[in-house]
């Protein structure tokens, strides 16, 4: 009995569950229905059997657990008549997977169907097998398999052929045994043979070598003309799609030449012109057309094909490129990246369309072809893309927004050849996704424009118009309130003005007012604040009228819930109160920081911190120090110390170079007497700063004053750094312990009306390159000093090493005096000349000398000139507000 | 090679669930509510290709119904998407202006005609008649 002709109980099962309106219901007439199929099970009841079975599979498609029918299934496999098999099958492959143990019992029954004498029988025992054989069953059935290869009955062939695919994906040993009936079956006429065959055969090239060589030699030949047949071939209806005879066909056949011809240049030569007639016959109007003209370039992509042919297909693609379909353009920008490795000029010329699929509605093409165009960008159309795709920034989506800052950003600095474009795209970029980029872009940015004098006015221009429209872009709100900081007089005075600038006139006032916007504003965060913050400090002392303004808007954030925001304002609060002396020189320019130090740093690390970066400069002091302001200061006004910002009285120093302000506060205090900090090259601060050894006794030296900083008075908090440079040219005479070594007259190597420094020097005749300066401090001021540091630099090449200072105290008025060794070692003795350098903040140029080392050569005193520059600066920190 | 073939509604029902490679029941479930979240709500103005793990699912939408193919991430998108529409076509033949009450009703039918037409995850009949006429007579042998 056919359950499914009288339909009444499979159709009323399915009926009734259709009519349930919430879950429950159905899950409780589900519930009926199965405990009635298992007790039929249980009572091994034949009629009934093929319905239960049926209705076992709607009901594990409905997502319901079906295991117990199973063995059912077996049975109905078992039975004797096609329905019952063929419903048991069905069940079979619904049911069951070829993980489990329970398929096996089914193989001596497919082993017996696939020998039956009804075709029908059999192509249900191949299609089962074809669908979830297990490995094993593989095995044993795959001789059975074979011999139905052979047979006459196409439909038989064709299953058994897939079958074979199977087996031999499941077992790939397997694979010889059936090369010779697959290489047979191309030789049929019937296409779903025809198909199959080809699968076959494409599946054993993939899993044995022997096999596509096999196939390379004896089957070429047969595919090029099957192909040649089925492209030429006339209106045929039975297979026609869209006008093209089996476009199945095709690609199969396309797809099984690509895998010969890969990496076969005989073969690849011979398909050549097959591929070109396919190709430039096929007809792209429709989806069939297409899918054919796909898988043909993909195959000359993938062959040694001539360059006429590949230029063939990449025009396809860019024909592919402007169709108005969706799937044909996502999938022409697939196979264009791949092309971009083989063929990167014939992309270029299609480059246009990519661009306009950057602007497409559909993501995954916007995606394709930002990744596409980032891979065709090279310097000659670096800028009409940067262009384009800044302009398409404006109007895209904000989740898109982010891909395309990173890859914008990405080109413009790997192309830009002047740096005026890289500083306005940029600024662009930062106008219309500032938010989106990342931190070490704008950091980027930053450096480059502390590297170009001459476009700073010109930067700090164009930010002030930007943040003017866009000033809700983090990252350009921070960079302009850097540059504001740095080069706000530039601002001012118009500095720098380029010939495409429009005249503006800002005022002082105006920039204190965008930096206090900035500082107020809600929606800024933290670190914009604190940059704010010490923007406003450098203004502070860069105009000078603002200065109380300023002081007023940093007060309001002395009580700031942010640590960082009250901390920068309770210090720089008590810098403008009360070291208005020292406030220009602690906000002097920005040392320049090294370029092609930072990209190699950024390069090789994750994130490189401006803030930190400035402090690895190299240490070389030969170099000149940087002055933009281009205040100098006559070489007598060095004796013009320090120690005169000791008194409060002192005028607004002129501001000179204060690179190394923070390198100064990071130092800190160096009180103990300790050994000198040798010197070497490379370290990260600018100056080698030491620290004042031991006493060493010596004869009556004039007294040295040390810089207190702020207050005469003797305090013990606030060391002072000095920095000594000291350029010594001259031999030292006299103060050398008796030996056989040269003389060198001793110099006065500072003099001031508060401190005079003698030096003299000894060398030791074995060890030139190595001498020995006596240091005496002498306190001219009528005020004693109880915390006196020395500290001195040295050059790379040269090795300071300081002994420890005789004392830390140095009474007032030459009353005292201290002394101390230096010990300076030479590494390039002969070659260079050693310098020592001190630099006072008055001072614009610190003039070094060399001292000439050739023993013979006696330096006259003339050369030494007294620039010394002593600097100091007292530890901010430990000032209270 | 296809990996499994899903006809699904738009509220999730899977109409006809067929699988070349082994899953457990479980995963079956998983894997039919995932592909039908990323087909439904898709703009038809989309590609009809989306990536699905490590494989890609090409689908297309026919009234009511949903028709995915999963397949490897190396295959012939567009030529997926033919075999879908001839696979609805012969639906369409065979059922005389097929809805989905038909594929509810006929369902082992629906899986009859389908492995006549995919085998072992491949195609094995390219001919719409051919598939029709084996289809009659497998009717007459029961």
């Amino acid at each position: 009995m056919n359950p499914f002709s009288s339909g009444t109980r499979l159709r009323d099962m399915i009926r009734a569950i259709r009519a349930c309106k919430t879950a429950a219901e159905e899950r409780a007439v589900v519930r009926k229905e199965c405990a009635a199929i298992r007790s039929a099970i249980s009572e091994n009841d034949q009629d009934y059997r093929h319905r239960n079975i049926a209705k076992l599979m709607f009901i594990h498609m409905l997502g319901y657990p079906t295991h117990f029918g199973q063995m059912e299934c077996l049975k109905l496999i078992a039975a004797s008549g096609f329905p019952e098999k063929r419903v048991g099958y069905l069940g079979l492959m619904l049911l069951l997977d070829e993980r489990q143990e329970v398929l096996m019992l089914v193989t001596n029954s497919l082993k017996q169907d696939l020998n039956h004498s009804n075709q029908y029988i059999v192509g249900l025992a191949l299609c089962a097998l074809g669908n979830i054989c297990s490995a094993e069953m593989a095995r044993d059935l795959a001789p059975e398999v074979e011999r139905l290869l052979l047979t006459r009955d196409p439909n038989i062939k064709k299953k058994a052929a897939l079958c074979s695919i199977r087996i031999i994906r499941k077992v790939p040993d397997l694979a010889e045994n059936f090369l010779s009936p697959a290489a047979s079956l191309l030789k049929e006429k019937h296409h779903g043979v025809l198909i199959a065959g080809v699968q076959l055969c494409t599946d054993l090239c993939k899993v044995s070598v022997e096999a596509s060589n096999y196939l390379r030699k004896n089957c070429t030949e047969g595919l090029v003309r099957i192909l040649r047949d089925v492209s030429n071939s006339p209106y045929a209806p039975e297979y026609d799609i869209a006008g093209i005879t089996d476009p199945f066909l095709h690609i199969r056949l396309l797809r099984l030449m690509r895998m010969l011809g890969q990496g076969d240049s005989d073969t690849s030569e011979y398909i050549n012109d097959i591929l070109a007639q396919v190709a430039s016959k096929t007809e792209s109007n429709k989806n069939a057309g297409n899918a054919i003209l796909y898988e043909c370039v993909e195959t000359i992509m993938g062959i040694q094909a001539t360059s006429g042919l590949r230029v063939l297909a990449i025009n396809i693609l860019g024909r592919f490129l402007s169709n108005r379909d969706n799937n044909i353009r996502y999938v022409a920008l697939n196979m264009l990246m791949k092309a971009v490795a083989v063929d990167s000029q014939a992309v270029q010329r299609h480059r246009t369309t990519i661009l306009e699929c950057v602007k497409d509605s559909d993501a995954s093409i916007r995606k394709r072809a930002l990744e596409l165009v980032f891979l065709l960008v090279n310097d000659t159309n670096a800028k009409p893309l940067t262009k384009e795709l800044i302009d398409y920034l404006e109007v895209s989506d904000q989740d898109f927004k982010g891909d395309l800052t990173a890859k914008i950003c990405l080109i413009v600095e790997k192309f830009s050849q002047e740096k005026k474009w890289y500083i306005d795209q940029m600024l662009k970029v930062l106008s219309l996704g500032g938010n989106f980029v990342k931190d070490d872009v704008w950091h980027a940015l930053i450096v480059a424009i502390s590297n170009a004098p001459d476009l700073q006015g010109y930067s700090v221009r164009s930010l002030y118009r930007a943040f003017r429209t866009s000033s809700e872009q983090v990252s350009l709100v921070r960079v302009t309130v850097w540059c504001l900081g740095e080069y706000g007089e530039m601002l001012v005075n118009n500095v720098g003005m380029l010939e495409v600038e429009e005249p503006m006139t800002v005022t002082e006032s105006d920039a204190v007012d965008v930096l206090e916007a900035c500082l107020t504003r809600y929606s800024s965060d933290i670190a914009t604040r604190s940059m704010s913050l010490i923007a406003l400090l450098k203004l502070s002392s860069r105009f000078p009228p603002t200065s109380e303004r300023i002081k007023q808007i940093i007060t309001m954030h002395k009580g700031s819930v942010a640590l960082e925001l009250q901390q920068r304002a309770i210090e720089f609060n008590s810098i403008i109160q009360r070291h208005q002396n020292i406030k220009s020189s602690l906000v002097e320019r920005m040392p320049v920081l090294d370029e092609p130090a930072y990209i190699g740093k950024r390069a090789s690390s994750s994130q490189a911190n401006i803030v930190a970066d400035k402090s690895s400069q190299p240490s070389s002091t030969a170099t000149t120090l940087k002055f933009p302001n281009g205040v100098t200061k006559p070489p007598a006004a060095p004796l013009v110390d320090l120690l005169d910002l000791g008194s409060d009285d002192s005028s607004v120093p002129t501001s000179t170079s204060n690179d190394f302000l923070h390198d100064f506060l990071g130092i800190g205090l160096t009180n103990s007497p300790s050994s000198g900090i040798a010197p070497s090259g490379g370290t990260d601060i600018l100056m080698d700063l030491l620290s004042i050894g031991t006493p060493v006794p010596n004869d009556t030296a004039p007294k040295v004053v040390p810089n207190q900083g702020f207050a005469p008075t003797t305090k013990p908090t606030p060391t002072t750094i000095q920095v000594m440079d000291l350029l010594d040219g001259l031999p030292s005479n006299g103060s050398l312990p008796g030996s056989q070594t040269p003389v060198y007259p001793s110099i006065t190597a500072f003099e001031s009306s508060t401190l005079k420094i003698m030096f003299s020097f000894t060398k030791q005749p074995e060890r030139p390159h190595v001498s020995k300066i006596h240091a005496t401090f002498v306190n001219m001021s009528s005020d004693a000093y109880t915390d006196f540091v020395f500290q001195a630099a040295v050059p790379k090449f040269v090795q300071l090493h300081l002994d420890p200072a005789s004392s830390n105290q140095l009474p007032a008025s030459g009353n005292g005096t201290i002394t101390q060794t230096l010990t300076v070692t030479n590494s390039q003795h002969g070659q260079k000349a050693l310098a020592m350098r001190v630099r006072m903040p008055q001072d614009t140029e610190p003039s070094s000398l060399a001292i000439k080392n050739q023993r013979q050569v006696p330096v006259p005193v003339g050369l030494f000139t007294p620039s010394i520059w002593i600097r100091c600066v007292t530890n901010l920190f430990a000032l209270p507000g | 090679m296809i990996r499994f073939i899903l006809l699904q509604n738009r509220q999730g029902k899977t109409r006809l669930a067929k699988y070349y490679i082994p899953l457990e029941d479980s995963e079956k479930h998983k894997v039919e509510y995932e592909v039908h979240r990323l087909v439904v709500n898709r703009d038809p103005k989309y590609t009809n290709f989306v990536e699905f793990r490590t494989h890609k699912v090409i689908y297309r939408r026919y009234a009511g119904l949903f028709f995915s193919m999963c397949v490897d991430i190396t295959d012939n998108e567009l030529a997926y998407l033919e075999c879908i529409h001839l696979f609805v076509e012969i639906l369409d033949h065979f059922f005389s202006n097929v809805c989905e009450l038909d594929l509810v009703f006929n369902f082992h039918k629906v899986y009859l005609i389908l492995d006549e037409f995919i085998l072992a995850g491949e195609i094995q009949e390219t001919s719409k008649r051919a598939i029709i006429e084996r289809m009659g007579e497998l009717e007459k042998q029961e």
